[in-house]
């Protein structure tokens, strides 16, 4: 009972609360880059999320054998040695996905959400709560991926999964899909996102101050 | 609760009989408003022009920009819960500069795409009034321009007379295979093609001059501006011009009369100090040639006060003039 609430915790911390993305800021050069479409931004981000999950599993194991000096250098070569796996199966099996990300792929060995990870959980935690939270962040990365894919697709490119979605009356934005058009997406969402916590913070304030003084705003209610 | 204890505040200040405020204590009566009204005053002359000269495709632009304006305006502050400045007029000027630096066949959505980046994103977003670090009209133009880029580069030709057939002067002169059939004189008082309202290089002066008397606004940005661009299409003509013609040429054609003296001298975002803003428009100058000069685009005034606008910052730091009665620390200087 504990195990399974600790479990939905960490699914809800990664996903919301504690989006890489969103709210950690990381990850910042592959949701610049890949979410011009939206099949692109899911690949990379079941992609990394595989990684992430099998690097943070092998890290937690390997955690008491690391010296510390050296712990870096020795997380990058155990995700390195995922990305290559996770290459060559895509190559296998996804090519025409394989062809698009390109470059991108082997750049997941450097994305700071997988060494973050590495760093600030698995290599302090159990096995179980590391491939846990590796697939909560490893979500979480997939979502702002695919909620900022979605957007720019739609408005940049008029189509959702390359079906197009309006007729020949809408001719999309092309600034959306462009570099610019990435950060100022990527900036109004993480704005929007701060507001919604800002406001959820002072709700938890005031019903702080309210059950503090529960009488007396009482009265200042009624009056 | 949060209304309550607003409502303290404001019964504290309108209280009246022992007002405490800062300095300064003297007051002349100038509000925003009656800035933003001298402005409006001052940019209709060239907007009118462009109405006669493009028809009422140009007018129906002129509404709708200007009314989305305002209403985003008054949307955003209501969403965010923030005292309403609808009422200062500055989402007016706001809509009527984005109108004015739209070619008159874009349409009802552009417009209103452009009202939503100039008013939510480049200004609101920022703060509101006084916050903007750019200046919305130009940065919602430019975001229209890289998404659009078909219509808002497709300019009406004027009457039967002109067989240039949409191309404006500037996209002929860079160009370079057809030569100009335009006269200075038509450019000077705006009949060629081009967006709505920089087409009258006559109408905006007038405008200026106006704005100048009444003290709205300092000869600093324009003159140094103009005069850049003045300085440097004199010593270097390019298609085989004479030197004079196609500095005249490039001056009055183009965005840069109305980026010059209405959009440059922008209080928000140009600098603060007389040697700031002397700096301000040499820079934009600069940058507006060397767009003219070496970029794809026809015409660069948009993007050079808008990297100016991001600048000026540096500028007023730079500037900042010394406190009276004090010495200049020059090693504190040369550490900064």
């Amino acid at each position: 009972m504990k195990k399974k609430s600790g479990f939905l915790t960490q699914l809800k911390e990664g996903i919301l609360d504690n989006n890489p993305v969103l709210v950690q800021l990381l990850g910042m050069c592959p949701i610049l880059a890949l979410t011009t479409m939206v099949s692109n931004a899911i690949g990379m981000g079941l992609a990394a999320t595989a990684v992430l999950i099998c690097s943070n599993v092998l890290i937690s194991l390997l955690r008491k054998f690391i010296p510390k000096q050296v712990r870096i250098a020795a997380f990058i070569v155990i995700i390195s040695g995922f990305v290559t796996v996770i290459e060559f199966i895509m190559r296998a099996y996804v090519y025409s996905l394989y062809q698009s990300l390109g470059l991108f792929i082997p750049l997941i060995v450097v994305n700071c959400i997988i060494l973050a990870r590495a760093e600030a959980y698995a290599s302090k935690n159990k096995v179980l709560p590391s491939a846990v939270d590796g697939l909560a962040m490893g979500l979480g990365f997939t979502f702002a991926l695919f909620i900022m894919a979605t957007i720019r697709e739609i408005i940049g490119m008029g189509s959702f999964l390359g079906i197009p979605l309006f007729g020949d009356f809408y001719s999309p934005a092309t600034i959306i899909i462009s570099p610019p058009g990435a950060f100022l997406t990527l900036g109004l969402i993480i704005a929007v996102v701060q507001k919604i916590r800002n406001n959820a913070e002072d709700k938890a304030q005031i019903a702080k101050m309210k059950a503090q003084a529960m009488g007396e705003a009482k009265e200042e209610k009624d009056a | 609760m949060n209304e309550n204890i607003n409502n303290v505040e404001n019964e504290i200040k309108t209280d009246g009989l022992l007002a405490v405020s800062p300095s300064p204590h003297i007051k002349n009566g100038i509000t925003t408003q009656k800035i933003m009204l001298h402005v409006i005053i001052a940019l209709l002359p060239a907007t009118i022009w462009g109405i006669i000269m493009f028809g009422a495709k140009a007018a129906v632009i002129v509404a709708v920009s200007v009314v989305s304006c305002m209403f985003f305006e008054w949307g955003t502050q209501k969403l965010l819960k923030r005292q309403n400045t609808v009422s200062d007029l500055s989402a007016v000027v706001t809509g009527l500069l984005l109108a004015m630096n739209l070619p008159s066949g874009v349409g009802i959505l552009i417009p209103i795409v452009g009202a939503f980046v100039a008013i939510v994103v480049v200004k609101q977003l920022f703060g509101g009034i006084g916050k903007n670090f750019l200046n919305p009209a130009l940065a919602a133009r430019v975001f229209l321009f890289m998404s659009w880029s078909e219509p808002m580069a497709k300019f009406t030709p004027i009457g039967v007379a002109d067989a240039t057939a949409g191309a404006t002067p500037l996209a002929i002169l860079k160009d370079g295979t057809s030569s100009m059939d335009i006269s200075l004189f038509d450019l000077f008082i705006g009949r060629m093609g081009g967006s709505i309202g920089e087409i009258s290089a006559l109408l905006l002066i007038v405008g200026a001059i106006y704005l100048v008397i009444m003290k709205v606004i300092s000869l600093h940005v324009p003159l140094s501006y103009l005069g850049t661009v003045a300085i440097i299409t004199f010593i270097f003509p390019q298609g085989g011009m004479s030197n004079l013609d196609f500095m005249l040429t490039q001056l009055l054609s183009g965005g840069l009369m109305l980026g010059a003296l209405f959009m440059a001298t922008d209080y928000v975002t140009s600098p603060v100090t007389a040697k700031g803003r002397i700096i301000f428009g040499i820079g934009c100058g600069l940058l507006t040639v060397f767009f003219r000069y070496f970029s794809n685009y026809p015409e660069g005034v948009s993007f050079s006060i808008l990297v100016m606008n991001a600048l000026v910052w540096y500028i007023d730091k730079a500037t900042k003039p010394r406190v009276f009665g004090t010495k200049k620390a020059k090693a504190e200087v040369a550490k900064k």
